[in-house]
């Protein structure tokens, strides 16, 4: 069975040539099979954005190639592999339209999937819309003409994950989507995504600096250093591990102390 | 009186839909609008005085389309920041209009009658407003007959933002990176957008050459600022809503900004205060909320100072 999403070798570096060079990714690879949900940890400029922004084409990379369902799409155009990739990002702000309504902002990422219909919202798709943000739980489904700018953070978080995965994308990358959400909001948030992963058997990657987050979701948790791939985790081996163990496990790898946000985590 | 007012702003009324959708739906300053307004005009003009008034119309649209085509390119393809792109455009087209009078400023539409023996009495070409009289009063007439175009813009208008091309065109101003991961080309959408709101500023162009019966190149300075203004004053009525209320909004305030000046004017004003006048509208306008606010915040403290010293 060939992988849904095949990463092989990929590099890049800012500012290459000057005294600011920074590799962001160092001959990276990585194999997600169809259905895998992988959680990714890493310190701060470890490289995980840069990984998903090379996903979703916001730069070329220098070396390297992206495979995704047999398909390569290193070079492909960023709107046009976006028909198969969702992203949502830790500030909510980015995967929503504040001026336009719960239904449009729905009908722009339905866009992907929907039919070539004149007007963007019509009956059909806004009795499908109305059924999806049910499933949301926030009452959001009685209020789809109000504009989005209107809602909380939270609610709108939780529409734009409604809106990276309304066409049922063939990777989801997820980039701390909770980590700016009140600790009641973010748990709702994460139970939604983990009920979206599964329904539509969804491919994703979850980047957190939380280890029990990243233990507790998912098949399968990587760890990220420098650019490079230092742990790979599945299996009855991710099943016995336990946050502190992770910890260990990442400065025996990397040969270094873990820092930041990911140690203020653990409890 | 009023109806003269009213006609004006009804001639600049398709400007102020395109400041509209530049300012307020694409969220971008654009400046090619004081060249692409003389675009509009001095394409028409041509046209017309080769006989065919409706078709100038429709080549006044093309040619402002084309000056946001420009610009649009300049914005997405080169990065080129938005107001520098817009000034480039409006700049080159001074060139361009220039030209297309035949080197001279400005151009009566009207045609050298050649009689038999010699030069006679040039004949005044047909503009739209020509052709359809209503009635006895002329002025009346135009008016009408702008109304309707300017009903069907507005009309047309607000159907288009509810497509979805014209929901993706919206969304690029509000969030252009979320347009962009729903799988639709932003820069695509955006020059469209600039386009469109272009063309309207050529068809405005191209109503005013028709009515004064002459395209001027002078005609477009301060154009921005008049289209922002009705914008603005449409706005401070309607409040910030929906697409179809904001078009709606963007056409009133054309009209009533043309009444003030037309009360100024009464008052003995001299004509070229207008844009002096105009800067103050819009001046005026865009300091109201933070006026607003000051005013707010000073009370509560004063307030606050006089509770605490109790």
């Amino acid at each position: 069975m060939s992988a849904q999403l095949s990463i092989s070798h990929l590099a890049k570096s800012f500012e290459p040539g000057t005294p600011n060079e920074k590799i962001a990714l160092n001959d990276f690879s990585l194999d997600a099979e169809k259905g895998d949900f992988i959680t990714i940890l890493g310190s701060n400029g470890a490289g995980k954005s840069t990984l998903f922004n090379a996903i979703l084409g916001k730069f070329p990379p220098d070396r390297g190639r992206i495979v995704l369902d047999g398909e390569d799409i290193t070079y492909q155009r960023e709107h046009r592999r976006a028909i198969d990739i969702g992203c949502l990002y830790q500030n909510p702000l980015r995967g929503t339209a504040p001026s336009m309504t719960i239904e449009e902002n729905l009908a722009m990422a339905y866009t992907r999937k929907a039919s070539k219909s004149f007007f963007a919202v019509n009956r059909r798709d806004s009795a499908h819309f109305r059924e999806l943000l049910a499933t949301l739980g926030l009452g959001l489904e009685n209020r789809m003409k109000i504009k989005m700018g209107l809602l909380s953070g939270g609610q709108r978080q939780a529409a734009a994950l409604l809106m990276a995965t309304i066409a049922r994308p063939k990777l989801l990358l997820l980039d701390e989507h909770t980590a700016a959400l009140d600790p009641a909001t973010s748990v709702k948030v994460l139970e939604t995504t983990k009920r979206i992963v599964a329904e539509n058997g969804l491919t994703a990657l979850m980047i957190t600096h939380d280890m029990g987050m990243a233990l507790g979701f998912g098949n399968r948790t990587i760890m990220m250093d420098s650019g490079r791939l230092v742990m790979d985790l599945r299996g009855q081996e991710r099943i016995d591990m336990s946050p502190r163990g992770l910890v260990d496990l990442f400065s025996d790898r990397s040969g270094h102390e873990l820092s930041d946000r990911t140690l203020l985590a653990l409890r | 009186m009023l109806i003269s007012a009213l006609g004006q702003g009804t001639l600049y009324a398709p400007m102020a839909l395109g400041v509209f959708i530049a300012f307020r739906i694409l969220n971008t300053p654009d400046l090619t609008i004081d060249g692409s307004f003389v675009f509009g005009m001095t394409v028409c003009a041509l046209v017309t005085i080769a006989g065919h008034p409706v078709l100038a119309m429709f080549a006044g649209i093309l040619a402002g389309m084309l000056a946001g085509l420009v610009t649009g390119l300049l914005q997405t393809k080169l990065r080129i920041n938005p107001i520098l792109s817009g000034i480039l455009t409006m700049t080159g087209l001074y060139t361009v209009n220039y030209m297309v009078l035949g080197g001279q400023s400005n151009l009566y539409l009207q045609r050298a009658a050649s009689g038999d023996g010699g030069a006679s009495a040039p004949a005044a070409s047909r503009t739209i407003y020509r052709m359809l009289k209503l009635g006895e009063n002329g002025e009346l007439s135009a008016l009408i007959l702008s109304v309707l175009i300017m009903a069907l813009c507005v009309a047309l208008l607000a159907v288009f933002f509810k497509t979805r091309p014209g929901i993706a065109i919206r969304a690029t101003g509000d969030n252009e990176e979320m347009v962009r991961s729903s799988s639709i080309n932003a820069d695509l959408t955006r020059t469209i957008g600039i386009m469109l709101a272009n063309g309207l500023v050529g068809l405005s162009g191209a109503m005013l050459c028709q009515a004064q019966r002459y395209a001027d190149l002078g005609n477009g300075s301060g154009m921005l600022v008049v289209g922002l203004a009705s914008v603005i004053i449409g706005q401070a009525l309607f409040g910030r809503r929906g697409v179809t209320t904001g078009l709606v909004s963007a056409v009133v305030g054309s009209e009533i900004y043309r009444v003030i000046l037309q009360a100024a004017y009464q008052i003995d004003m001299p004509s070229y205060t207008v844009k002096l006048l105009s800067a103050l509208i819009v001046t005026a306008a865009l300091v109201l909320p933070l006026a607003k606010e000051k005013s707010l915040a000073w009370r509560a403290r004063r307030t606050g100072e006089r509770e605490g010293s109790r």
